[in-house]
C-alpha cells in the first residue's frame, strides 16, 4: 500500500486526463466511505429518537428493572440485557477452546491433504442461515438435549441442595443454556478462520527457531505460537462475540422467551434481540415500540463497543 | 400450519408469476390493490385472490407484516386496506377515520401432552385454565382439575405452561377470554403479548406445537387450524352455558351465530364465552380496515368489491384451509357498513349488488 503510494507520488507529470480521472476516483471512494458512516450516524440518530419516549419515562429504571408488561405498559430492559450478555458469554465460553483447537490443529499439527476440506467445512458452518440452526435447534437439539443433558443432570441433583436450584427448569430443552450451544456451534467458524489467519502470519523462522532449541510442538504452541498472536486472538473472540450478542433466528427459537432474569441454567430467557423480533411486528402502543427501538439502540451500543474493542486489539496485533 | 403455509406459498408464487409477467408484457387487465397485515388469514387472502383474478383480473398485493404493521400502514396511509386480527375500539376508528369489518373467523384450542391421555379426553373450565396460566394449579393431579375429569386418570406430573412468545392476535384472544371469565387473570391483563406470569414461550404456532411436544406434562394454546392439522391433543372447554364442547368448525360457527353483530359498534365484538350450548369458548374474527374517506374511489372499490367476492365465492376455501366463514347474516351487515366508506364527493364507493 504504502510502495504504491510513493510510487504513485514519485510518477513524472501526470496527463491532464489522469488527473481529472483519479480526482473523480478519489472523489467515489471518499463518497463511498462517508456515505457509510452517514448511514451509521443517522442509524443510531434514528434509534436515539424512536427510543426516546421509552428513556424519558422510564430513565434508568428502563436499564434496572426486569418488568417487561405490554398491558400495564411498563418496560424495563434488564432480563434482555442479562440473557444477551450471559448467552453470548457461555457461548463464547463453549466456542473458544474448540476454535483454538481447529485452528492449532489445521495450522500445526494437520497433514496437508486434510487441511482443505477440514477448513472448507468449518467455514461452511459458518454458511448456514441462523434460520436452519433454530429449527434444527428445536426441533432436533433440543430434545436431544432435554433427554441425554437435562434429564440426567437433573435427576442426580441432591434434594434441596444448591445443586437442584442451580439446575432447576423444564425439562425441555429449551432455554438459555440450550441456545448458548447453538450460539457456540455459530460463532465457531468465525473464530476459527481468524485465528487461522492469525497462526498462519507467524514467520515460520519464529518457529522453527523454537524447535531448533528443542522444544516440543505444545511447547511452541503454548510458549511462542499462542503469545505471538495473542492481541489478535483477542480481536478475533471479539468478532465472534459481536455476532453472538446480535443472532436474533436462532436464539429466539430455542431460549424459551420468558421476561426477567435467569435463575437456573436451564432456564428459558431473553435476549435483546429475541424480544424485539418476537414483538415488533405486533407492537401497536407508542410506548412498546419505543421501548423496543430503545433495546435496539442498547444492543448496538453494547455491539459497537465490543467491535470497537475488537478492531483496537486487532490493529495493536497488525501494528506491532 | 405446514398445508396451509404451503398452499400460501404456492398462491403467492403464483401471484407473484402472473404480475411479473403482466409487468413485462402488457398492464394487468384488472385493478392493482395493495394490503397489509395479519399473518393468520394470509393464506387464505392469497387463495382468494388467486381464484380472483382468474376471475375478475383484480390483483392482490398483501403483505403478511403481523396485525400490529397492518394498523399502522393504514394509519399511514400506505396501503388500501390495512388486517388486523384485533379489532380496532370504536373509539379508536373514530381517531383515525377507519372503518373495520370482519372477513372471517378462528379460534384458540388449549392443546395438552398428556402420556396416556386421548386427545378430547381432558376437560377445562376457563378458571382452571387461568389458575394454570397464573401458575396457581401446578400438577395434573391437582384437585381443581380432577374435579371436572371424574373418570378420566391424568397423570401426576407437573405441569409446563407454554405460551406464544411473538405478539400475536392468537394470544389476545386467549388471554382476553381468560380476562372474562377469570377475575384473577386481570392483574396480567389482555394483550396480544403480556407479562405472563408462569411458563416458556414458543415462537409461532409452530413453537407452542414443538414445546408441547417435546414436554410430557406441557399445555399450550395454537390456532384451530393449526391444532387440526396436525392431529394435536386438544382439551374440551367449558363454554358460557356449562357445556363441555371441542374444537370443531360447527362450534366456532355456533359462537359467531349467537353473537349480537349488529349492536357492536365497528364490528368491534370478541367472540369470547358466547351463548349457545355448541358454541366454543375462544372464537375470534379476523378484520379489514379501510380509511371512511377515499382519495381515489377506484383503489377503494376494488377493494370493496374484491372481499364482497370473497363473500360471495370464498367459503368453500375458507373451509378448505380451516377457516370458518361468517355466518350470512353477519356478512349482509358488512356490507352495509361499507355504505360508510366514501370518495371526495361524500358518496359511497361502492354498492354492493346484494
Amino acid at each position: 500500500m504504502t510502495a504504491a503510494i510513493e510510487s504513485h507520488e514519485a510518477a513524472p507529470a501526470r496527463t491532464a486526463k489522469g488527473a481529472v480521472f483519479d480526482r473523480t476516483f478519489e472523489a467515489l471512494c471518499f463518497g463511498a466511505a462517508t456515505l457509510l458512516l452517514t448511514a451509521l450516524g443517522g442509524l443510531i440518530v434514528s434509534l436515539a429518537i424512536g427510543g426516546w419516549p421509552a428513556f424519558a419515562k422510564f430513565g434508568p429504571r428502563f436499564f434496572i428493572s426486569s418488568d417487561w408488561d405490554p398491558v400495564q405498559e411498563v418496560y424495563g430492559a434488564s432480563g434482555a440485557i442479562v440473557g444477551t450478555l450471559v448467552s453470548s458469554a457461555l457461548a463464547l465460553l463453549f466456542a473458544l477452546p474448540l476454535a483454538l483447537g481447529v485452528a492449532i490443529f489445521l495450522v500445526e499439527l494437520c497433514p496437508v491433504r486434510l487441511r482443505r476440506p477440514i477448513g472448507t467445512a468449518v467455514e461452511l458452518l459458518a454458511g448456514i442461515p441462523s434460520i436452519v440452526y433454530g429449527m434444527w435447534g428445536l426441533f432436533v437439539f433440543a430434545p436431544w438435549f432435554a433427554h441425554n443433558v437435562q434429564l440426567p443432570i437433573m435427576t442426580a441433583a441432591p434434594p434441596g441442595s444448591i445443586w437442584e436450584t442451580i439446575t432447576s427448569g423444564v425439562p425441555n430443552g429449551a432455554g438459555i443454556l440450550a441456545a448458548s450451544l447453538i450460539l457456540a456451534i455459530m460463532i465457531l467458524p468465525f473464530i476459527a478462520a481468524t485465528l487461522r489467519e492469525l497462526l498462519l502470519t507467524i514467520p515460520p523462522a519464529v518457529r522453527e527457531s523454537a524447535y531448533g532449541l528443542g522444544s516440543n510442538t505444545f511447547e511452541v504452541i503454548r510458549k511462542v505460537s499462542l503469545p505471538y498472536i495473542r492481541t489478535g486472538a483477542v480481536g478475533a473472540i471479539m468478532l465472534g462475540l459481536g455476532r453472538a450478542l446480535g443472532e436474533t433466528m436462532a436464539v429466539t427459537f430455542i431460549i424459551g422467551n420468558s421476561h426477567g432474569f435467569p435463575t437456573s441454567i436451564f432456564a428459558s430467557g431473553a435476549t435483546i434481540a429475541s424480544t424485539i423480533a418476537n414483538e415488533f411486528a405486533e407492537a401497536t402502543g407508542e410506548l412498546h415500540t419505543a421501548s423496543l427501538i430503545a433495546l435496539g439502540l442498547v444492543l448496538f451500543v453494547i455491539t459497537f463497543a465490543v467491535l470497537a474493542l475488537a478492531r483496537l486489539m486487532i490493529g495493536r496485533q497488525v501494528n506491532s | 400450519m405446514i398445508r396451509r403455509l404451503l398452499l400460501g406459498l404456492a398462491a403467492a408464487a403464483a401471484l407473484a408469476g402472473c404480475s411479473g409477467k403482466g409487468g413485462e408484457t402488457k398492464a394487468p387487465a384488472g385493478p392493482q390493490i395493495s394490503g397489509a397485515g395479519a399473518t393468520f388469514p394470509a393464506p387464505l387472502y392469497a387463495k382468494w385472490a388467486e381464484a380472483q383474478r382468474a376471475a375478475t383480473g383484480l390483483t392482490l398485493n398483501y403483505q403478511a407484516i403481523g396485525s400490529g404493521g397492518g394498523i399502522k400502514q393504514i394509519e399511514a396511509g400506505t396501503v388500501a386496506f390495512g388486517a388486523s386480527d384485533k379489532p380496532l375500539k370504536p373509539a379508536e376508528l373514530e381517531q383515525n377515520g377507519l372503518l373495520q369489518f370482519p372477513t372471517v373467523m378462528g379460534g384458540v384450542v388449549p392443546v395438552a401432552n398428556l402420556p396416556g391421555v386421548a386427545p378430547g379426553a381432558i376437560k377445562l373450565t376457563g378458571p382452571v385454565l387461568a389458575d394454570i396460566y397464573l401458575g396457581k394449579v401446578k400438577t395434573w393431579a391437582d384437585p381443581e382439575l380432577a374435579q371436572a375429569n371424574a373418570g378420566v386418570k391424568l397423570p401426576n406430573l407437573p405441569i409446563t405452561v407454554v405460551h406464544r412468545a411473538d405478539g400475536s392476535g392468537t394470544s389476545f384472544l386467549f388471554t382476553s377470554y381468560l380476562a372474562g371469565v377469570a377475575p384473577a387473570w386481570a392483574k396480567v391483563g389482555a394483550s396480544d403479548s403480556v407479562a405472563w406470569p408462569a411458563g416458556i414461550g414458543g415462537k409461532g404456532n409452530d413453537g407452542v406445537a414443538a414445546l408441547v411436544k417435546q414436554t410430557p406434562g406441557a399445555i399450550g394454546y395454537v390456532e384451530y387450524a393449526y391444532a387440526k392439522q396436525n392431529g394435536m391433543a386438544y382439551a374440551l372447554l367449558q363454554n358460557a352455558s356449562g357445556a363441555f364442547v371441542a374444537p370443531t368448525a360447527a362450534s366456532f360457527a355456533a359462537a359467531a351465530a349467537g353473537a349480537d353483530w349488529a349492536n357492536a359498534p365497528g364490528f368491534y365484538l370478541l367472540l369470547l364465552n358466547q351463548p349457545g350450548k355448541d358454541a366454543w369458548p375462544i372464537t375470534g374474527a379476523t378484520f379489514i380496515l379501510m380509511h371512511r374517506r377515499q382519495a381515489d374511489p377506484a383503489q377503494a372499490r376494488a377493494v370493496l368489491s374484491f372481499f364482497d367476492w370473497a363473500y360471495k365465492n370464498g367459503d368453500a376455501q375458507a373451509l378448505a384451509l380451516d377457516y370458518v366463514a361468517l355466518p350470512e347474516p353477519v356478512k349482509a351487515l358488512a356490507r352495509r357498513s361499507w355504505a360508510g366508506i366514501v370518495g371526495p364527493d361524500g358518496k359511497p364507493v361502492y354498492a354492493p349488488a346484494s
